[in-house]
C-alpha cells in the first residue's frame, strides 16, 4: 500500500512550507487527486492521519478533490472521458489519445494555517 | 484567523526528481536502467534469469537489482550467471523509489554497467507510480493471469515503454486469449508493443535484450499517452523540489543491504564502485 508513502510525501512537504510560513499548526490540506494516480482516497485518508502524529499537521483535516481523466483525440481533437479503466482509444474516429488531458493529478492544492495546534483547539471547543 | 496558502506542489516531486538525478547519471556513465514491474508469480525471475545468461554470453556487461520484502532467493537464482546481482529487502515496503535505488546502486554499481535490470518488488499497484530513472519500463503478465489484466491494473500497463506476455509455452493449455490481452492493453497504452516470451521455449529472450540494447544506442522508447506531460497536466506546475538529495529513505523503511553494503551517501549519486 504506497498511499503511507504518499501521505508521509504530503506530510514532509507541508512541514516544510509551516517552516517558511511560520505556521505552528495546520487545520486543513486539500489534495487533488486524479482518476488514474492509482491513489484510493479512502486510504490516503487513514495513513495521512498516521503520518500527521507528532507533527505541525497532528490533527490537520485531509480534503481530496478528485479529477476525472479526460483525453483529447491525435486525430479528430474529440474529448472524452475515459473512464475507469480507461479507454485511450477516440470513441468518434479510429484515433487514439494523443493527449490525457487530466487524470493524473497528485498534487497539493493548498494548506490553511491554523493559529495553534489541534489539542490547544480540542481543549477551547470543549 | 486562519491563513491559507497555494502550494501546488507534485506530492511525489521528491521522488520525481531523484529518479531524473538518477537518470541523468546513469546516462552520464553509459548506462540503461531496466525496470520490471508485474504480479508475484509471473516469472520476472526465470526470464531475467536467461536475459542475463545470453547477455553474457553476447559479451554485454549487465547487472541486476532484484527487489523483494523478504528472501536472498532471487539474488541467488540470479547470481548463477555470474553478472553482479545485489538483492535489496525492502523490509515491508511495497515498492522501490528512486532514493532508495540511487542509495543501494551507489557503491555498488560496477563499471562498466551498460544494462542494468530493476527487477521491481512484485506487485502491479504501488511500483506503477514511482519513476525510479528508468530509461525502459517493462511490465510483464503471464498468460495464467487472464487477458483483462492490463484493465484491472490501468496504471502500471499505461505507463510501460513494453509489455511483456511471459509462459507463453502455457497459453494452449489455459486458453489465454492473446487477442483480447493485445486489445486490452491497446486500451490504456495505444501504441505499446506487445512481445511473447517463454523461460521454457526461450521466446522472445533475445527480443527483450535487443529492445534494451536499441535503447543504449539512443532509439526512441514508446511514450505511453498516460505518461506524456499534457498542457493541462498540473504536474507540470509543481514547483522544483530543492530537497530531493535527501539522503534517507524518509519512510522508516530503511532498505537492507543484505550483502553488508551500508547505503552510502546519496548525495553525489555517483554510481561508480569505489571499493
Amino acid at each position: 500500500m504506497h498511499e503511507m508513502s504518499i501521505a508521509v510525501a504530503v506530510v514532509e512537504q507541508v512541514e516544510q512550507a509551516a517552516r517558511e510560513h511560520g505556521a505552528v499548526a495546520v487545520e486543513a490540506v486539500r489534495l487533488q487527486v486524479g482518476e488514474l494516480a492509482g491513489v484510493v482516497p479512502d486510504a490516503l485518508d487513514f495513513c495521512f492521519s498516521l503520518a500527521c502524529a507528532d507533527t505541525v499537521l497532528a490533527g490537520a483535516e485531509l480534503t481530496v478533490e478528485a479529477v476525472p481523466a479526460r483525453a483529447r483525440c491525435a486525430a479528430c481533437a474529440t474529448e472524452w472521458a475515459v473512464g475507469m479503466p480507461p479507454d485511450l482509444c477516440c470513441p468518434r474516429c479510429p484515433g487514439v489519445a494523443g493527449e490525457l488531458l487530466t487524470g493524473r493529478e497528485l498534487q497539493i492544492l493548498d494548506v490553511r494555517w491554523a493559529e495553534e495546534p489541534a489539542l490547544a483547539r480540542a481543549d477551547q471547543e470543549g | 484567523m486562519c491563513r491559507t496558502v497555494d502550494l501546488q506542489q507534485a506530492v511525489l516531486a521528491r521522488n520525481d526528481g531523484s529518479a531524473r538525478e538518477l537518470r541523468a547519471a546513469l546516462t552520464a556513465r553509459g548506462t540503461v536502467a531496466v525496470n520490471l514491474l508485474s504480479s508475484p508469480g509471473s516469472g520476472k525471475t526465470a526470464l531475467l534469469e536467461l536475459e542475463l545468461g545470453l547477455a553474457r554470453e553476447r559479451a554485454v556487461p549487465v547487472a541486476a537489482l532484484t527487489a523483494d520484502l523478504a528472501t536472498e532467493n532471487d539474488a541467488t537464482r540470479l547470481g548463477r550467471s555470474g553478472v553482479p546481482v545485489k538483492q535489496v529487502l525492502t523490509d515491508g515496503l511495497c515498492h522501490l523509489e528512486a532514493v532508495m535505488l540511487a542509495g543501494h546502486l551507489d557503491g555498488w554499481l560496477p563499471e562498466p554497467t551498460r544494462l542494468l535490470f530493476v527487477e521491481n518488488v512484485g506487485n502491479l499497484v504501488c511500483p506503477a507510480s514511482y519513476d525510479l530513472g528508468e530509461s525502459l519500463r517493462v511490465v510483464l503478465a503471464s498468460v495464467t493471469e487472464g487477458e483483462d489484466k492490463p484493465l484491472k491494473y490501468p496504471t502500471a500497463f499505461g505507463l510501460a515503454n513494453l509489455v511483456l506476455v511471459t509462459k507463453s509455452d502455457l497459453a494452449a493449455a489455459v486458453d489465454f486469449d492473446e487477442a483480447g490481452f493485445r486489445a486490452n492493453v491497446a486500451r490504456v497504452n495505444p501504441g505499446v508493443e506487445v512481445l511473447l516470451t517463454s523461460a521454457r521455449t526461450g521466446e522472445g529472450v533475445g527480443a527483450l535484450l535487443d529492445r534494451a540494447l536499441a535503447v543504449l544506442e539512443g532509439a526512441p522508447v514508446h511514450q505511453p499517452v498516460m505518461g506524456r506531460p499534457s498542457a493541462g497536466h498540473t504536474h507540470s506546475h509543481g514547483q522544483v523540489d530543492t530537497h530531493s538529495h535527501g539522503p534517507v529513505d524518509t519512510h522508516g523503511h530503511a532498505p537492507v543491504d543484505t550483502h553488508g553494503h551500508a547505503p552510502v551517501d546519496t548525495h553525489s549519486h555517483g554510481l561508480v564502485d569505489r571499493h
